[in-house]
């Protein structure tokens, strides 16, 4: 009885896990990527200004966007666009950001 | 038979197979992929062109129709009326996009069939469409303007408000001008394209004229009650470095104009009349998003969901730009098209694959505005989709404006317009 309950808790939590899964767009980190190609170039590869993303590790990149969401950064602009992506959608950039080829 | 053989694209792209796969078979004439037509090709059109481009590996078959033959941008495009840059920094070539395989149609979109799924170009020719894409920008409200809706009252009443031949023609007559005249600028009612672009326009002319006809002026005739973009900024250019020659005067709304003695009329205040006169009218969709029946806002503006900037009234057509009816607090801007053309972009790639749009999508604003030729502000906006109220939503405590005009600034600006423009076109 007490197996069964557990089992049908585990089968909830999967089936959630999937659900979460699905809601999160399979290309969610090259989206997000795009938008900062504005100013730092197709696929982070900067034509000059702002720097290039592309290459740069998951970790460096990540700690830079949290220092100008935190403020301990200073930057002109940075500083107040990091501010408006959450801490889940900064890895996923990051990640993604970090797995191209320069 | 083309037919059959799409909709088993469709289906494969729907099972999942990789996008190298198709790329194989896409390059096989019989085989073309989902057949997807953009109308205009300026920041939002050129841009979903590329990314659908990019994001399929090429294997979208892409028409893009553009009526110009080249790409003039707005941004960065008062530099030429100083008189700092020439229209040669502003252009830039298609052929980019025709190196992605893009076909660039140098044509006019007459009409829309939204029940057939075709474009009409010039000499009858129907173009069919999976998904169409409209960012045909704005078209003007000539008729909201007494005395302006003549061809010939427009060609000395400039708007310069599309960048091209009249940028260059604005120039002109501030070059002509003689030292001492005065230069105004009409400013038509919120929403209109560019917010701060009258401002920084202001700024620029300015700028020639502090170094070129000391003694003129720049009057700037505001249909808002308030100056309605990087406010403290630009008071502070005014009543700095430009102090004595740009004069600001809100809550002028305009309802006419003298185009032979280039008099400016108003619903409340007193007559102007200028050396220069420079009018941005009232602005709406281009005329094809009405034809195409996705005007949806105040007769003016297209409706579209957020999550794939397909229209709310027609199904299979998508609007970018300044043609929609924007998401609170979203400027109409060139970057913010180039956004758009993105969650665009992804949300007809799903569509092809027969998966629902990213249900999270973010944007973001940066928009420089020139004080000088090498000096600069910004403003910058971050927009996260909000499901509950199904539009976008600016997040708290971000975005913002710079402290004051700067080099670094000016140097991150010519930055921005490099790389928008390769990430636009190329």
């Amino acid at each position: 009885m007490r197996m069964t309950t557990v089992a049908v808790s585990a089968l909830f939590a999967l089936t959630a896990g999937t659900a979460s899964a699905q809601a999160q767009d399979p290309n969610l980190a090259r989206d997000i990527a795009a938008t900062c190609a504005n100013c730092h170039g197709t696929n982070g590869v900067s034509k000059g200004g702002a720097a290039t993303l592309t290459g740069q590790s998951k970790t460096e990149l990540v700690r830079k966007m949290q220092g100008f969401k935190t403020g301990r950064t200073p930057a002109t602009i940075m500083v107040q666009l990091a501010k408006g992506y959450t801490d889940a959608q900064i890895d996923l950039v990051a990640g993604w950001f970090a797995a191209q080829k320069p | 038979m083309a037919k059959m053989q799409r909709r088993d694209f469709l289906k494969a792209l729907g099972a999942g197979l990789s996008v190298s796969a198709l790329g194989a078979c896409a390059t096989s004439q019989s085989m073309r992929g989902p057949r997807v037509v953009v109308v205009g090709a300026g920041y939002g059109g050129a841009t979903v062109a590329k990314y659908l481009s990019l994001w399929s590996n090429g294997t979208l078959d892409i028409t893009l129709i553009e009526a110009g033959s080249s790409f003039v941008s707005c941004p960065m495009s008062n530099l030429v009326l100083g008189g700092s840059k020439d229209m040669s920094f502003i252009t830039n070539s298609y052929d980019g996009l025709v190196k992605r395989g893009i076909k660039l149609r140098y044509d006019t979109a007459q009409a829309v069939d939204p029940v057939r799924g075709t474009v009409r170009i010039s000499n009858q020719v129907d173009l069919p469409y999976d998904r169409l894409v409209l960012s045909p920008g704005i078209d003007f409200m000539f008729d909201q303007v007494q005395g302006l809706s003549s061809a010939e009252a427009q060609s000395k009443v400039l708007h310069s408000w599309k960048a091209g031949p009249q940028t260059l023609a604005l120039r002109r007559q501030l070059e002509a001008m003689p030292d001492g005249g005065v230069y105004a600028i009409s400013i038509p009612r919120m929403p209109y394209r560019c917010p701060p672009g009258p401002y920084e326009r202001a700024c620029q002319v300015a700028w020639y004229f502090k170094r070129a006809k000391p003694r003129s002026k720049v009057l700037i005739l505001d249909g808002n009650e308030d100056v309605v973009s990087k406010k403290g900024l630009f008071m502070k250019a005014w009543n700095g470095d430009y102090k004595g020659i740009i004069e600001y005067l809100p809550n002028h709304v305009l309802t006419g104009v003298d185009a032979a003695t280039l008099t400016a009329k108003f619903e409340t205040a007193n007559d102007v009349k200028a050396n220069v006169l420079n009018v941005i009218p009232p602005q709406r969709a281009g005329a094809i998003a009405a034809q195409a029946g996705v005007v949806t806002a105040n007769n003016r503006w297209c409706e579209v969901d957020f999550l794939s900037y397909e229209s709310i009234k027609v199904p299979k057509i998508h609007v970018l730009g300044d043609a929609t009816q924007g998401a609170p607090a979203m400027p109409k801007s060139g970057h913010m098209a180039n956004q758009q053309a993105k969650v665009a972009a992804a949300a007809i790639l799903n569509a092809f694959a027969g998966k629902a749009p990213n249900p999270a999508p973010v944007v973001n604003n940066t928009c420089y505005s020139m004080i000088t030729d090498l000096d600069a502000v910004h403003v910058a906006s971050v927009h996260q989709y909000d499901p509950v109220k199904k539009t976008f939503l600016a997040v708290p405590g971000s975005g913002g404006v710079s402290p004051g005009p700067t080099a670094i600034e000016g140097d991150f600006a010519f930055g921005w317009a490099k790389n928008i423009w390769a990430d636009t076109l190329t």
